[in-house]
């Protein structure tokens, strides 16, 4: 199956009875699927006016407490921006799927991790995060899926699914899981109170800035849990790797790539694979920093994950960093030029 | 003997909207119908950015706050995941006509069924009275302070007309709510929406004129009358589209 429509299937084995989407290359696969399913198991499609309407849809149908979800890629994802901020605002769960490409504008339309300092740092106005998952295979763009809106609910808190062009349109074997899906009952959601109990209200409004203060403060203390229970990361040859070379999605497979060919040259090198990119897993670093000489981050940017990996291991080891960026994917060869680089002029 | 009192469906709360404005009529009468129609339980609101941001403290039903713009978005979430729930959304003329145009056309345009109560006002009034889509010509506004003039600021929008050329539309009034004959047709209007919504007959909209003295700086009784005299004459009264009425 093509990575998007395996993340499609996923979502809707994983209880997703709600899809609001709109046309954009290259996620739209995702639209084309749901289309077809979701009226096949009782779901809801539906092609919105916009991407703001796709994220504004999904805030109702969060807020009457189904599973809900959007895709998009990089400037769909910008638009959304407002939605997500309220939807994090109001501490309702969902997920958003960004099938990235080159930016910034209009940008291109080929494979790009062009959107990390969106994902984790800025996804919208105000003080709050979503959880980010980076799938590296189509087997994984199913299984976060599906994790993701487990967690979006597990935390009353919107995920996004950070993949890229590559994943998306690239076919490989994927198979499904049973999964348990909660009955859709939460105490919270706006479903009409039939005179039982008082009215529900989501809103993310508090006009007195104290009241404005403790609701984020309150966040963060679950930001804080979050951070303790939740940090995935692929770790592969680094126990005595000199050299750890870092990636996430896509940038990971050419960066494990690298580091066999590395090996077969008798180069000690290793490679972390973040899984989730918020909560960044800054364990994994620490523990590489112990032992490792130096970093070599990988990304299909201009290096927006590189000061992640300075704050994870307190700038005890230079991190380098190999990138190409607009659509253009760097090649085993080139990332492992960079690693014997390394190899040969600061490992001596 | 009848006993005129709150209605149920109406938190037991002060309002904190100005002296004269028509918003507090508005809300007794959506609550009053959705207290005859016995809906209260089954029905979920969508509150604007505006005046009414903080209706979700008046409205006794489910309530949910919408950005700016959104709340036809917001209300297609919600009746699409639940569509035996009666959904409202209650807007003013800045958030449904000018930032939510698109979300306010596509939801029309989709026959999503939902009724909105659209506030008309002539202006911005919770920012403090900027021009709205609906200001008048000459109109003077803390942004028009010379009057719009349509040459550089555009003209005002009749909503009910241009959505009533829609075929999702399936039901389109304006109302007023400046007198006690005009309130008793408002409600009427509004009770006709959530009734075309409850046979799943598709997309309502009820537009009220309204004042808003404050921001006109008029006392409440020449707000009323310039709704009478300037307003009405531009945006007429009357029912625009009724797909129960036609066959």
């Amino acid at each position: 199956m093509k990575g998007n429509e395996a993340l499609a299937e996923a979502a809707v084995r994983a209880g997703c009875k709600c899809y609001f989407g709109y046309p954009i290359t290259p996620q739209t696969e995702i639209s084309a699927y749901m289309a077809k399913r979701m009226p096949r198991c009782g779901g809801v499609f539906l092609q919105a006016e916009s991407e703001i309407a796709a994220v504004n849809m999904v805030y109702g149908a969060a807020a009457s407490g189904v599973r809900a979800m959007t895709s998009s890629s990089s400037p769909g994802i910008s638009l959304k921006s407002e939605g997500i901020s309220y939807i994090a605002g109001c501490d309702l769960p969902c997920v958003i799927v960004n099938v990235q490409r080159g930016g910034p504008g209009l940008g291109g339309i080929q494979p790009s991790q062009s959107d990390y300092y969106l994902a984790t740092k800025a996804a919208g106005h105000g003080d709050f995060f979503m959880l980010v998952y980076a799938p590296s295979s189509v087997q994984e763009m199913a299984d976060l899926a599906s994790r993701a809106f487990d967690d979006a609910d597990k935390y009353r808190m919107p995920a996004m699914i950070l993949s890229d062009g590559l994943l998306g349109q690239m076919m490989e074997p994927v198979s499904f899981k049973d999964h348990e899906n909660p009955p859709d009952n939460k105490e919270w959601a706006c479903v009409g109170h039939k005179n039982k109990r008082p009215h529900n209200v989501i809103n993310s409004l508090y006009l007195k800035p104290e009241e404005l203060e403790a609701s984020n403060i309150e966040r963060f203390k679950k930001y804080d849990i979050v951070k303790k229970e939740l940090h995935l990361a692929e770790e592969y040859l680094t126990e005595d790797a000199d050299i750890i070379v870092t990636g996430y999605g896509a940038a990971a497979r050419i960066a494990r790539s690298a580091v066999n060919g590395a090996r077969a040259e008798g180069i000690k090198a290793g490679l972390i694979r973040p899984i989730t990119l918020w909560p960044f897993p800054e364990q994994a670093y620490a523990k590489a920093a112990d032992t490792a000489k130096v970093f070599l981050d990988v990304e299909f940017s201009m290096g927006q994950m590189v000061d992640d990996i300075r704050l994870a291991t307190s700038c005890r080891r230079p991190v380098r960093f190999f990138g190409r960026t607009g659509g253009v994917i760097p090649t085993t060869a080139e990332v492992l030029e960079q690693i014997r680089r390394i190899a040969k002029e600061e490992l001596k | 003997m009848a006993v005129y009192k709150r209605p149920h469906s109406l938190l037991d709360v002060s309002m904190h909207f100005c002296p004269g404005c028509t918003h507090g009529i508005v809300h007794r009468l959506v609550c009053e119908v959705i207290d005859e129609m016995g809906i209260e339980g089954d029905t979920v609101g969508i509150c604007p950015v505006g005046c009414s941001v903080t209706s979700y403290d008046y409205f006794g039903v489910d309530m949910i706050e919408a950005a700016h713009g959104r709340a036809p978005a917001v209300a297609t979430g919600v009746k699409r995941s639940r569509p035996d729930k009666f959904v409202f959304t209650y807007q003013g003329d800045g958030d449904l006509a000018a930032i939510g145009t698109a979300e306010t056309v596509h939801a029309a345009t989709r026959g999503e069924n939902i009724t909105i109560i659209f506030i008309n006002n002539t202006i911005y009034g919770m920012t403090g009275g900027q021009m709205a889509p609906t200001t008048l010509p000459g109109q003077v506004t803390q942004t028009t302070p010379f009057g719009r003039d349509p040459l550089t600021a555009g003209y005002p929008v009749r909503v009910c007309e241009l959505l009533s050329t829609l075929t999702g539309t399936a039901y389109a009034e304006r109302v007023a709510a400046d007198s006690p004959a005009h309130i008793a047709a408002a409600k009427k209007a509004i009770r006709k929406g959530f009734e075309v919504q409850q046979n799943k007959q598709g997309f309502s909209i009820i537009e009220v004129l309204s004042t808003c003295p404050t921001n006109w700086g008029m006392t409440p009784v020449q707000a009323m009358e310039r709704l009478r005299t300037e307003m009405i004459p531009y945006y007429p009264l009357g029912v625009y589209k009724d797909i129960t009425a036609e066959k």
